[in-house]
Order: C-alpha cells, then sequence, then structure tokens
C-alpha cells in the first residue's frame, strides 16, 4: 500500500435526526449501520474489518459505546474503537478510517456517528457545552457555547459592519433547504422577521440562531480502490483531508474573527486535492450558530475576510450561487447530534456527487468540501470528496 | 488561599499558579512571566509555551485594558441561573494578554467594543464561603 492507493466511499446510511425518545444509543447506530450494507453491492458484515465510532462520551449514561454498539451490530470479534474531538467526533473518525485504510492494516471500515443528546436537560447541556472553553480562566463566569459564538459575533458585527439581517438569513437558507430533508429535525421555512422576534439566548444570538441539539446517527463504509468496485458502481473518492487544532481558550486566540484551526484545515484539504476553493461546488459547513457559517466562508476562502455576510446578502450560497452550502439544511435545520455530524455531511456530499440528492441536488456536482468544527473552534477537519 | 476560592464556582482547585488566588485576596491582579525568555502571560501560567521553560515568575498587571468583545448571558448554565442575565466581556488587557470577565457597573447602552475598562478585583460578600473574583468597570479614558 503506497501513496497512491485511493480511499473511497462505497456505503451510506443516515437515521432520522432529532427527538428520538423511541430508541437508545445503539439501537439509533443500528439503523444507519443497516442502510449503508444495503446501499452496497453485495457487502456482507464479515467484509468489515473494523468498526470505529464517532462520539462524545459525556453525554451517556452508557459509558464506552464502541463495546456496546459492537454488540448490538453484531461485529464481534471485529476491531473497534472510539475518536473524540467535540462536536467533530465524526470527521476525527473518519479520518481515522482514511489512516487506517491507507496504511493497509484495514480494508474496509465502517464509521458511525452517534449521539444521544437529549437524555440531559437544557440546562445540564448548557453547563456541559460551557466548559468547552478554559474551565480555570473562562467557565467560572458562566459562559455558554452560544455565548462564545456571540463573543464572535458581536466582533465580527463591529470589525467588518456584517449586520444582524445578514447572519438571520442563513438560517433562512438552511430552513428553506432542510425542509426538502426528510431526515431533518426541522422541516419548515423560517422568515428573517421569525429569526429576530425569537428568544434571546446570548446577545445577539437568538434561539432561531442555534442549531439544536439532537439524537441522530450516521453511517458510512469506506475502502480502497482496489475493493471499492466490487462494492458499487459509484465509488465517492476523498481527495484531500485537512486536520488542525488552535487554542483552547478564547483568551490565548490571536483574534475572535476567525477560526484558525479551518483555515488551516482547508489550506491542508486544498493543498492535498490540488484545488482551488473556487473548485468546490457544493459544501458543507459547520453551522452550530448562523455566524459559525459566515465566519466558516471566509476561512473556507469562499469569499474575502469579512464579507462573509455579503456573500449570503447576495445568495452565493444557494443553489445557483458561487458555492452552494448546506443544501441539506446544515446542523441549524437537520439537528445536531454532536458524534453523527461530520458523518451526516460526508453523507450529503455523496448523496450529491452521485447525483441522488433528489430536489437538493446541485446539478453536476463533481467536487464536495465538508467542514466540521469541534468545540469553539479547537479543532477542525475539512474532507474534500470527488466522483 | 487555595485556587478553589477562585469563581463563583470553582472547576479547578489544583493548579500550579495557586498562589494567583491569594493575590487576588490582596486586591492584586498577578499574572507569570518567563525568567528564561521574558514572555508574559495573562492568565498566568506555570510553563512557557515559547521556550518550554518551567522557570516562571509572578508579576503585577495594570487592570487597564480595552474591551475586545461582550455577550449577554440569557440561556445559563447550572450553577448561574440566580445571577442571569449577565454580561460577559473579553478584555485585551494594557500589558498583553486577555481577561474573561463579568461587565459591572456600566449600563447596557454604554458597553462598545474598544472602549477603555479596568479589572477590578473582588469577593462575593453575599455568599458564606471565601470567592473569589474580578470585574470589568468602566476605565480612563485617555
Amino acid at each position: 500500500m503506497g501513496e497512491k492507493v485511493k480511499v473511497g466511499i462505497v456505503g451510506i446510511g443516515h437515521g432520522k435526526f432529532g427527538n428520538r425518545s423511541d430508541a437508545n444509543v445503539q439501537e439509533l447506530a443500528f439503523e444507519p449501520f443497516k442502510q449503508a450494507i444495503e446501499d452496497t453491492k453485495n457487502l456482507r458484515r464479515d467484509n468489515i474489518d473494523a468498526l470505529i465510532i464517532g462520539s462524545v462520551p459525556e453525554y451517556h449514561m452508557q459509558r464506552s459505546l464502541p463495546g456496546v454498539v459492537a454488540e448490538y451490530t453484531g461485529m464481534n470479534p471485529k476491531s473497534t474503537w472510539l475518536t473524540e474531538a467535540a462536536c467533530a467526533s465524526g470527521s476525527a473518525a473518519i479520518r481515522t478510517a482514511y489512516m487506517a485504510i491507507k496504511s493497509g492494516m484495514h480494508d474496509v471500515v465502517a464509521v458511525i456517528g452517534v449521539q444521544k443528546m437529549r437524555e440531559l436537560s437544557t440546562e445540564d447541556i448548557l453547563a456541559l457545552m460551557g466548559r468547552v472553553g478554559d474551565v480555570q480562566w473562562e467557565s467560572i463566569f458562566g459562559t455558554t457555547f452560544p455565548g462564545y459564538y456571540a463573543l464572535y459575533a458581536n466582533r465580527h458585527m463591529h470589525q467588518f459592519g456584517t449586520t444582524r439581517e445578514q447572519i438571520a438569513q442563513i438560517a433562512v437558507k438552511n430552513h428553506h433547504y432542510g425542509a426538502l430533508n426528510p431526515n431533518a429535525f426541522f422541516q419548515k421555512e423560517v422568515t428573517i422577521e421569525r429569526v429576530l422576534d425569537s428568544d434571546d439566548v446570548a446577545y445577539p444570538i437568538k434561539v432561531f440562531d442555534c442549531c439544536a441539539n439532537a439524537d441522530g446517527a450516521a453511517c458510512v463504509i469506506m475502502t480502497n480502490e482496489k475493493k471499492a468496485k466490487k462494492f458499487t458502481d459509484t465509488p465517492i473518492w476523498f481527495e484531500g483531508l485537512g486536520s488542525a487544532s488552535a487554542q483552547m481558550s478564547v483568551l490565548r486566540r490571536p483574534n475572535l474573527i476567525e477560526i484558525p484551526s479551518a483555515v488551516e484545515a482547508a489550506k491542508q484539504a486544498y493543498k492535498q486535492a490540488n484545488i482551488r476553493p473556487s473548485d468546490i461546488q457544493v459544501a458543507e459547513i459547520h453551522d452550530c450558530f448562523t455566524i459559525a457559517e459566515i465566519m466558516a466562508y471566509e476561512n473556507l476562502g469562499f469569499c474575502p475576510k469579512g464579507k462573509g455576510g455579503k456573500f449570503i446578502e447576495e445568495k452565493q450560497s444557494y443553489i445557483g450561487g458561487k458555492t452552494p452550502v448546506n443544501v441539506d439544511g446544515g446542523l441549524k435545520a437537520k439537528g445536531h447530534p454532536v458524534g453523527a455530524t461530520g458523518v451526516s455531511m460526508i453523507i450529503e456530499i455523496v448523496k450529491q456527487l452521485r447525483g441522488d440528492a433528489g430536489k437538493r441536488q446541485v446539478s453536476g456536482a463533481e467536487i464536495g468540501l465538508t467542514h466540521n468544527v469541534g468545540g469553539i473552534g479547537q479543532y477542525t477537519f475539512v474532507h474534500i470528496l470527488r466522483r | 488561599m487555595p485556587f478553589k476560592y477562585f469563581g463563583k464556582i470553582n472547576f479547578t482547585p489544583y493548579t500550579k499558579v495557586d498562589k494567583f488566588a491569594e493575590y487576588l485576596q490582596k486586591g492584586r491582579l498577578m499574572g507569570t512571566q518567563c525568567k528564561k525568555c521574558s514572555e508574559k502571560y495573562f492568565p498566568p501560567r506555570a510553563d512557557c509555551i515559547k521556550c518550554m521553560s518551567d522557570d516562571v515568575k509572578w508579576i503585577e498587571y495594570s487592570g487597564q485594558g480595552t474591551l475586545q468583545s461582550y455577550t449577554k448571558i440569557y440561556a445559563a448554565p447550572k450553577g448561574f441561573n440566580d445571577i442571569a442575565p449577565y454580561i460577559i466581556g473579553v478584555v485585551d488587557l494594557e500589558e498583553g494578554g486577555r481577561l474573561l470577565s463579568w461587565i459591572k457597573n456600566i449600563p447596557d447602552d454604554e458597553i462598545k467594543i474598544g472602549m477603555p475598562v479596568k479589572i477590578i478585583p473582588r469577593i462575593f460578600e453575599e455568599i458564606e464561603e471565601i470567592k473569589l473574583y474580578y470585574t470589568i468597570e468602566k476605565g480612563e479614558t485617555n
């Protein structure tokens, strides 16, 4: 196995995201795993060498998730382990699977991103997520996850003149596309007024600027190019993978207007794929809050720094614009089961590149990108896929 | 004065920079400085990021700074509901480094990014146990 071995996706499965009080965590994981196997041509469970789980452990009563998922999916005694990078755990799992296949250690790897978040109260989740900042110097003042993004939003508005209306337009777009996605938590359009009139969470962030905590799972099956043809007629290939970190504490970051790990991860991925940002025909972006999508346009090079607000105002991220973004509804409309999100993003890009995205198809899309941010920017994974 | 007394709720009782709390109780805002490469740290660190030396000394900060950004928290996490809504600010300190805390004694409509502010060391009078913190308040305009 050398440098030239291509790694691709041969099967995808996506469960319904939302309030899944009908299922426990391993039952959630089973749904997309079964679908992903059925999505392949003739792949049997025994063909899978390893099962990698992307999930954030703190949300579940069940400890050590790979154990229970491997048992419930009937994968024992195959190798299994967990990857964690906060909200980017799913992408970390995919990167790990890529490494395993590229190295020749495993030929076929299943990745399941899964999270059950609604066992906890919103107050508990706010406390848990607030501690994704620095607990020694920040959390003691009652910081929250939306609070950190609010600090970014206010600074972005101050420095670049980004408007509250432009930020709200992200929610309008993502709900517009979410309405076309049967797996989305919210399948309803919203207006700018509805967003701006919603309750305050952390000024200037309102309820409708936030993605919802959700339960859900998604699965992809990955393999090398030698085996790919056996399992599918339409493999989708990994062309570029970027991964970078940034300071845990906003007090040690160079500034509050960009996510430095995203800038670095994007640079790596574009370089490996040997393409420019303008070559991306469809993208899945980590819109945990509406301002995050605006910052991501800039960090990924879809528009110059400070022009993210204008990019959405001009509808450049709609189908028909320069770079369609989150045409499956994004985290905003789909819901954000943290471990599942990175895998869910990959699945939408695979559907788009296969030409299977139905009403939300970006016509003729050949190159797509995912951008998955962990925490308040401590980790970013960027993946570039090609038909 | 152990570090557990720093913060309304403290998550890190054990740290190599626990003298910070002792200084704060005396009204002094302290950071650290690397004895080898002179890099300054606020929040204080026991180990230098730049040169990896573990030999640092305490230095006093003036508490003067400018407001980098702020937010008003309405949806508070567990343990902070009783004081919500509250305003959190991030301050660029005059000597370098940043600090995050509550903005106090400035009317909402007078809070502006870029305004001069001053950090004031404080003790929670209304909580029986000793609880140290600091606030961001109006600074002097030059």
